[in-house]
């Protein structure tokens, strides 16, 4: 992995300070890529995130996840049946820079993440627990991505009391 | 945690959230061996064992912020970590008043 030599090797201050050689310069790439995105990189992102309301990047595709992380914020969101023309995936496996650039630019270091309206919401344990305690159909319904469900006449709860 | 040795990710995982949260509880399991056959870490022949890892945490440096702030301390202070290889985090973050509370999602504020 190219990150882990750089990083061990290389800190941000010291590649700012170093006199440029031919290994810096050929380097240059890889560390700007890992540290600092690029303006192409970071506006081709900036997009993506808007693309639909909803956003997933994720390891595979929704029919085949190559992740359990990224299967279980598929399985997710299949809950909650949002349409297809709200969402869009992407496959960080097929796309090398996006794999980085989303990590930075998110600055979370895992994949799956989602976003919802341009706006990061976080991995799978995020969506997990908001999917558990209800805030992930709230926050759903009220991007409009998910029709809102009037509430039956009868609060809601949760588990019946004993 | 059944292991007598522990890996030297795990090692450092525990020092640096130890001295970043001064944690009441803290759990490390490494459950690398469940991902063996994940693509990323065929691609690394099979990973080195140490690249997935659940981590509990209670501690009182969470208390007032979400989730997401929680999980990106824990995050930013392994960055090297991850750099070098630590490929996913299942974390679980509660303050010591929520860690005795049954265990049940915690509203947002």
């Amino acid at each position: 992995m190219f990150g882990s030599f750089l990083r061990s090797s290389t800190s941000v201050l010291r590649t700012a300070t170093t006199a440029p050689t031919r290994t810096v310069l050929g380097r240059l790439p890889i560390s700007s890529h890992y540290r600092f995105l690029s303006t192409e990189a970071r506006a081709q992102i900036d997009k993506a995130v808007k693309s639909t309301p909803l956003v997933l990047f994720m390891k595979g595709t929704p029919d085949q996840p190559q992740c359990g992380f990224s299967r279980a914020v598929v399985n997710i969101l299949d809950v909650y049946q949002v349409p297809p023309e709200k969402i869009k995936t992407y496959d960080v496996l097929v796309d090398a820079e996006l794999r980085s650039g989303i990590k930075e630019y998110s600055e979370w270091p895992t994949i799956p993440q989602v976003y919802v309206n341009g706006e990061f919401v976080g991995g799978c344990d995020i969506v997990l627990g908001m999917h558990q305690s209800g805030e992930l159909e709230t926050l759903l319904e009220t991007s409009n991505i998910i029709p809102t469900v009037p509430e039956p006449d009868a609060p809601a709860t949760p588990q019946p009391a004993s | 945690m059944s292991a007598t040795t522990l890996g030297p990710v795990e090692e450092s995982i525990r020092t640096k959230v130890q001295l970043l949260l001064a944690p009441t509880a803290l759990r490390i399991t490494n459950n690398s061996w469940q991902h063996r056959h994940h693509t990323a870490m065929r691609d690394q022949g099979g990973g080195n064992g140490e690249t997935h890892f659940s981590v509990e945490v209670v501690s009182d440096a969470f208390t007032g912020k979400t989730t997401m702030q929680r999980h990106r301390m824990i995050y930013a202070a392994l960055s090297d970590e991850f750099a070098q290889g630590l490929h996913a985090l299942s974390l679980k973050t509660r303050t010591t008043a929520e860690a005795q509370k049954p265990e049940l999602p915690t509203e947002p504020a």
